[in-house]
């Protein structure tokens, strides 16, 4: 066991490695360079060559990946282009504490209430509860998070007013100034995410419910509650983790759509500034730390998934 | 046809009535999508304008219409192309197999593990926003994870003797490809298309809404809840019209998906759209 963790552990830092290299190489294939795209209108070519010499882009390219990644690594994340007295590191760090708040109450109230609707749903499959609850899984993943969000707004922002429909607080607030303004697009996330774990528990209870230990079991006479609970949700819970690691994973692209709609200091709308403002420098910090949180999901949903599913352990790789 | 149950004809319906409007929208929208008139500026929906109109003046309803178009033609060609070419690439791959198969997967692995919206923004950061790039970006967002998923469904064909036999008969590797292990693996890709393009659909709009997407004054629906969201409770016609054309889009989009996968027997219920 210990052995399937370390590979699984070198395998995400080695796809760390080469998320880092398309990121930086996807800045690199800018037509002309980041001194043009700096300077704009001012690129007199002696200022083209002061520029680069600045930004050691004169150096080949495979340098200044291993220098840039090495700086990452270490700590020195560089400063901001739009904004060149503010280094990047502390305006991650407060950005994504706000945004980690808002996936953490999105994420553990999320998963039960997915996982209780779907169970539900897989129980009185086909019947009223089923047909209700696969209409709203249907509505939710139908609507894209602007929508939905926008829609709250619209309701308990606006018209109702009990919520704070935008962010008022600074960025660097506690949490405690901060918490009513979670509240709207912790809702949205958890909307969404619903719409799919949903869906996907649904069919695994489903599924689970049709094997011929639950009906030997409901044969034998044990009471339905409890061949529910003790064969139906234990079997049917391990391949969701894999969607519910999946859905946690996405949420780090769903916040910047929602971040946005309610102008929530998190590193989503931190992202969509630093790419309205071509601001290079911040759009590869923020797209490494999005990645680097994706790979890190994954790979304990992969460790979980061995440690629940013995099976697994016996393959190579 | 009589086995289709009612809701697969409703998410029928809703894609043709999209697709019909799309595509007669010179001939029914009574005005001009970017026609500016201040002085009819936020009505509310009335005989003359039946979606309203915004703060421009613009009319919302011929607004709509046209951006379907957009819409429509963006997702369906990004569609298209991430899923002939992400099935092209995973059967090409299961069948080669070895070295070949491990690099390429490692790669598509690596643009996997980026999450598709920050892989678009740091796209958008490049090349500036715009229709073709935002198609560029839609296809690599999306290409990985279907390679992934005929990659999957060729390699259960592989071993199997008619294959084999194939090979035996001293076809070339496209021939078999082409001939024995791409028909086979057609049922897949059409189901995985009509998801894919739901998603497309979903992230275009989300794109546009943050500004990224298609240059204003282009009407597309992601744009105009962007533009309109200000106007919230002066003006609600300005965001509930695009929003209702993106969500009727989509649940017609899903539930023909459903459709087709419980046509061919497919489990369709796979996770979040990453």
């Amino acid at each position: 066991m210990v052995w399937y963790t370390l590979r699984r552990c070198i395998g995400a830092l080695i796809t760390l490695f080469f998320v880092a290299a398309v990121i930086f190489a996807g800045t690199e294939l800018l037509p002309g360079d980041v001194a043009t795209a700096l300077l704009g209108r001012d690129a007199t070519p002696k200022r083209l060559a002061q520029v680069r010499a600045q930004l050691h882009l004169d150096r080949p390219v495979g340098e200044r990946y291993w220098e840039w990644f090495r700086g990452f690594v270490v700590g020195e994340w560089g400063y901001s282009l739009a904004r060149p007295t503010q280094a990047i590191a502390p305006l991650l760090g407060e950005r994504l504490w706000n945004t980690l708040w808002l996936a953490l109450i999105a994420a553990s109230v999320g998963i039960p209430v997915s996982i209780l609707l779907g169970v539900v749903a897989g129980i009185h499959r086909n019947h009223v509860p089923d047909v209700v609850i696969s209409v709203i899984s249907l509505v939710g993943m139908s609507l894209p998070e602007f929508v939905i969000g926008s829609l709250l707004m619209l309701v308990f922002g606006v018209m109702w007013a009990i919520l704070p429909a935008i962010t008022i607080a600074p960025p660097n607030a506690s949490f405690g100034q901060l918490w009513p303004s979670m509240i709207l697009p912790a809702t949205t996330l958890i909307i969404v995410m619903v719409a799919y774990i949903l869906r996907m528990v649904r069919s695994s209870v489903i599924e689970v419910l049709q094997s011929e230990y639950v009906q030997m079991a409901y044969l034998k006479g044990m009471p339905l509650p409890q061949v529910i609970w003790r064969y139906a949700i234990p079997t049917a819970l391990l391949p969701s983790i894999n969607a519910i690691a999946l859905t946690v994973a996405w949420l780090i692209g769903g916040v910047v759509v929602v971040e946005t709609v309610f102008n929530y200091p998190g590193i989503g709308r931190l992202m969509t500034a630093a790419v309205g403002d071509r601001d290079l420098p911040l759009v590869q910090a923020v797209g490494i730390v999005g990645a680097a949180f994706y790979i890190g999901v994954n790979l304990c949903a992969d460790i979980a998934t061995l440690w629940l599913t013995p099976r697994l352990r016996t393959q190579y790789w | 046809m009589k086995q289709l149950s009612f809701v697969s004809w409703v998410g029928i319906g809703l894609l043709v009535i999209h697709v019909v409007m799309a595509l007669a929208a010179p001939w029914i929208a009574p005005y001009s999508p970017t026609a500016i008139d201040a002085t009819q500026a936020m009505q509310p929906p009335s005989l003359l304008h039946w979606g309203g109109t915004d703060r421009f003046g613009r009319d919302i309803f011929s607004r709509v219409i046209y951006g379907g178009q957009i819409a429509l033609v963006i997702s369906l060609t990004s569609a298209a192309v991430a899923v002939i070419g992400g099935g092209l690439i995973g059967v090409y791959v299961a069948y080669i197999g070895g070295i070949v198969d491990d690099v390429i997967m490692r790669c598509i692995d690596a643009l996997i593990s980026i999450p598709s919206v920050l892989l678009l923004l740091v796209i958008v950061t490049t090349f500036g926003a715009g229709n073709g790039v935002m198609i560029a970006a839609m296809v690599l967002s999306y290409l990985p994870s279907v390679v992934r998923v005929m990659r999957a469904t060729a390699l259960e064909y592989i071993p199997r003797d008619f294959i084999y036999a194939a090979r035996m008969r001293g076809e070339q590797t496209i021939d078999v490809v082409w001939n024995e292990l791409w028909p086979n693996i057609l049922d897949v890709l059409f189901v995985e298309f009509a998801m894919n393009a739901s998603w497309i659909v979903l992230a275009v709009s989300g794109l546009s809404f943050l500004g990224f997407g298609v240059n204003p004054p282009t009407p597309d629906w992601g744009l105009m809840v962007n533009e309109n969201r200000a106007m919230l409770l002066l003006a609600p016609w300005g965001i509930l019209y695009p929003m209702g054309a993106v969500a009727t889009l989509v649940i017609g989009l899903n539930l023909v998906s459903d459709t087709i996968a419980h046509a061919f027997g497919i489990d369709r219920s796979r996770g979040m759209p990453i």
